[in-house]
C-alpha cells in the first residue's frame, strides 16, 4: 500500500512521517514516532486509554487516522511535564495514589485537562462524566476522581 | 412496587498462599560497586506495588534508604524461582525471602566495614542514611559506598546474600483429616446499604463500610490504594461481572471485555475503610496478604442487605436485575 506523508505538531514540535494509509494515530504515535503514552487498550474506541488532545479537543487516537491530522496540534500525556515539572494534574495522580497498574492513567490524565482547561473549578459530577469514556480495572475510580478535583483546587490557588 | 432498602453484614477469613507440592519464594540479594543494592525476583509486579514493598522490606533489612534499593523481577527465565503472584502470597513469601537474604548480605556487609574500620563487625550498626558505624562511637564511621567500593575492588568479597523461603506441603492427617492447607488469614468485614427496585430488579448500593485485619500495612498509602479499588472490585463481582449472562440465546452475549459489565465511575457506593493491624507472627514485619480478600466480603454483604431488601435469597452470581425478579416472582407464586 502507499505511504502518505503527514505533518503534525506533537507537544510542540515538528513531526513530519510517512505512514501506511490507514494507520491510526495511535500507532503512528507509538510505533514510528515513539511516543509511547498513548495506550492501545481496545482499539475499538470504548475504554479511553488512547486518549489525546487534537486541536483542544479530546480524541480516542485508536479511532483517528494518521493521515487525516495534517495540520494538527496534538498533545499526548508524555508532552504534559514542562521543564522536569510534572503538570497539576500528574502531580495531583501521584500523590494522591491515583494509578496502580498505570495503565489507564494517562488516558484519564488527557480526559481530566479537557475538563479542566475547560471548567476550572469542577463539580464531582462534571469529573464522573468528564472520566466516564476512559476504563480503570484497578483503582475504583474513587482516587482519580479525588486526583482531578484537587488538581483543581490547586490550579485555582495558584491563580489567586 | 416500591423502592425498598435493606442492610447486610458479612464478615470472611482469607489464607495466604496455597498447598499444592509446596509455596517457596527465592530471592537474591548483591551490592553494586557503589552500595546500592539489588533484590533479585521472579515474582511479578502487576501494579499492586510488589517493587516498592520489596525495596522497602530489603531497605529496612539491611538498614539503608529504600531509594538504594532496585529490584528486578519478573524474569522467570533468570531469577530465582518464585512459585507466582497470586493467592495473596507476594508480599508474605518473598518478603520473608527477600529478609533471608538481605540478612545474609547485611553480615558481609558488615564483615567489610568492619575490616576497613579495624573493629569488630559485632560492633557496628548502620545510620539507615547509608553509613556505618560503631555503636557508641558514631564518629567512627564508613559509608556504604566506600565499604561497597572496598568490597568489590580491595577485598574481593560479595555483598550478596541468598533467601529462600518455603511453606512445606501439608498432608491430611489420615486418622481425622486435618490439615494445615494454608497460613496466615486476613480477615474482613463488610456492611453494605442498598436500594433495590422491586419492580426493574435493579440493585443500587448506597454505600459499604469495610473494616479490614491485615497484619503490618508496610505501606499504609498503598494498602489503603488496594482496598478501596478492592471494595469496589467486590460490589462489581457482587451485581455486574459475568461471562454468561442469561441471554434467550447465547449469540447475543458478550464477545470480550468491552462487553464485559463493571460498575463505572458513575456507580460508584460511597466507600468507607478502616484498616486493623495485628501484626502476624510469620509475615515479614508482620505483614499479610491483602491482595484478593479485600475483594470479598462485600459479595456476601450485598447478597445479604438484598435479602433484607425484598426478602429473596439470591445464590447465584451476579446478582442481575433479572435474577431478582424471578426469584420476586417465585416468592409470589409462594
Amino acid at each position: 500500500m502507499a505511504k502518505v506523508p503527514v505533518q503534525f505538531t506533537l507537544n510542540g514540535s515538528e513531526k513530519a512521517e510517512f505512514v501506511e494509509s490507514g494507520t491510526t494515530l495511535l500507532n503512528a504515535l507509538r510505533d514510528k514516532i515513539g511516543d509511547t503514552s498513548p495506550k492501545g487498550g481496545c482499539h475499538q474506541g470504548t475504554c479511553g486509554a488512547c486518549s489525546v488532545i487534537i486541536d483542544g479537543e479530546l480524541r480516542l487516537s485508536c479511532l483517528t487516522l494518521a493521515e487525516t491530522c495534517g495540520g494538527a496540534n496534538i498533545k499526548t500525556t508524555a508532552g504534559l511535564a514542562e521543564g522536569g515539572v510534572l503538570h497539576p494534574l500528574q502531580r495531583a495522580f501521584l500523590d494522591g495514589f491515583a494509578t496502580q497498574c498505570g495503565f489507564c492513567t494517562p488516558g484519564m490524565i488527557m480526559a481530566a485537562k479537557v475538563l479542566l482547561d475547560r471548567t476550572p473549578n469542577p463539580s464531582r459530577e462534571d469529573v464522573v462524566e468528564a472520566l466516564s469514556g476512559n476504563v480503570c480495572r484497578c483503582t475504583g475510580y474513587e482516587p482519580i476522581i479525588q486526583a482531578v478535583l484537587s488538581a483543581a483546587r490547586a490550579n485555582s490557588q495558584n491563580v489567586a | 412496587m416500591a423502592i425498598r432498602r435493606g442492610r447486610g453484614v458479612a464478615a470472611i477469613n482469607y489464607p495466604t498462599g496455597m498447598n499444592l507440592g509446596g509455596d517457596p519464594t527465592q530471592a537474591l540479594v548483591h551490592s553494586t560497586p557503589t552500595g546500592n543494592f539489588m533484590v533479585t525476583l521472579s515474582s511479578v509486579d502487576l501494579g499492586q506495588g510488589m517493587k516498592q514493598i520489596m525495596a522497602q522490606i530489603c531497605a529496612e533489612t539491611i538498614g539503608v534508604p529504600t531509594d538504594r534499593v532496585i529490584v528486578d523481577t519478573a524474569d522467570t527465565d533468570t531469577g530465582p524461582h518464585c512459585m507466582g503472584t497470586f493467592a495473596s502470597r507476594g508480599t508474605h513469601r518473598a518478603g520473608n525471602a527477600v529478609i533471608q537474604a538481605a540478612k545474609e548480605a547485611r553480615q558481609v556487609m558488615l564483615e567489610v566495614a568492619a575490616e576497613e574500620l579495624e573493629v569488630n563487625a559485632s560492633d557496628l550498626e548502620t545510620d539507615g542514611q547509608g553509613n556505618i558505624r560503631v555503636k557508641g562511637a558514631p564518629q567512627k564511621s564508613i559509608s556504604i559506598f566506600d565499604v561497597a567500593l572496598s568490597a568489590h575492588f580491595k577485598r574481593g568479597r560479595s555483598i550478596s546474600g541468598r533467601g529462600m523461603f518455603l511453606i512445606p506441603r501439608s498432608y491430611p492427617e489420615k486418622e481425622t483429616g486435618a490439615m494445615k492447607p494454608s497460613t496466615c488469614y486476613a480477615h474482613a468485614c463488610t456492611v453494605a446499604e442498598v436500594e433495590v427496585d422491586d419492580e426493574t430488579g435493579e440493585v443500587t448500593v448506597l454505600n459499604v463500610k469495610n473494616v479490614f485485619e491485615i497484619g503490618r500495612a508496610l505501606n499504609p498509602k498503598m494498602v489503603e490504594q488496594q482496598l478501596v479499588g478492592g471494595s469496589w472490585m467486590g460490589i462489581s463481582h457482587a451485581l455486574y461481572e459475568t461471562t454468561e449472562p442469561y441471554y434467550p440465546n447465547r449469540d447475543h452475549g458478550g464477545t470480550d471485555f468491552n462487553q464485559y459489565l463493571m460498575p463505572g465511575p458513575g456507580d460508584l457506593a460511597e466507600t468507607e475503610i478502616i484498616v486493623l493491624e495485628r501484626p502476624s507472627s510469620d509475615g515479614p514485619f508482620g505483614a499479610k496478604g491483602p491482595g484478593e480478600m479485600c475483594a470479598n466480603p462485600q459479595i456476601p454483604a450485598v447478597a445479604n442487605a438484598v435479602f433484607d431488601a425484598v426478602g429473596v435469597r439470591i445464590d447465584t452470581l451476579p446478582i442481575t436485575p433479572e435474577r431478582i425478579l424471578r426469584a420476586l416472582k417465585a416468592q409470589a407464586a409462594g
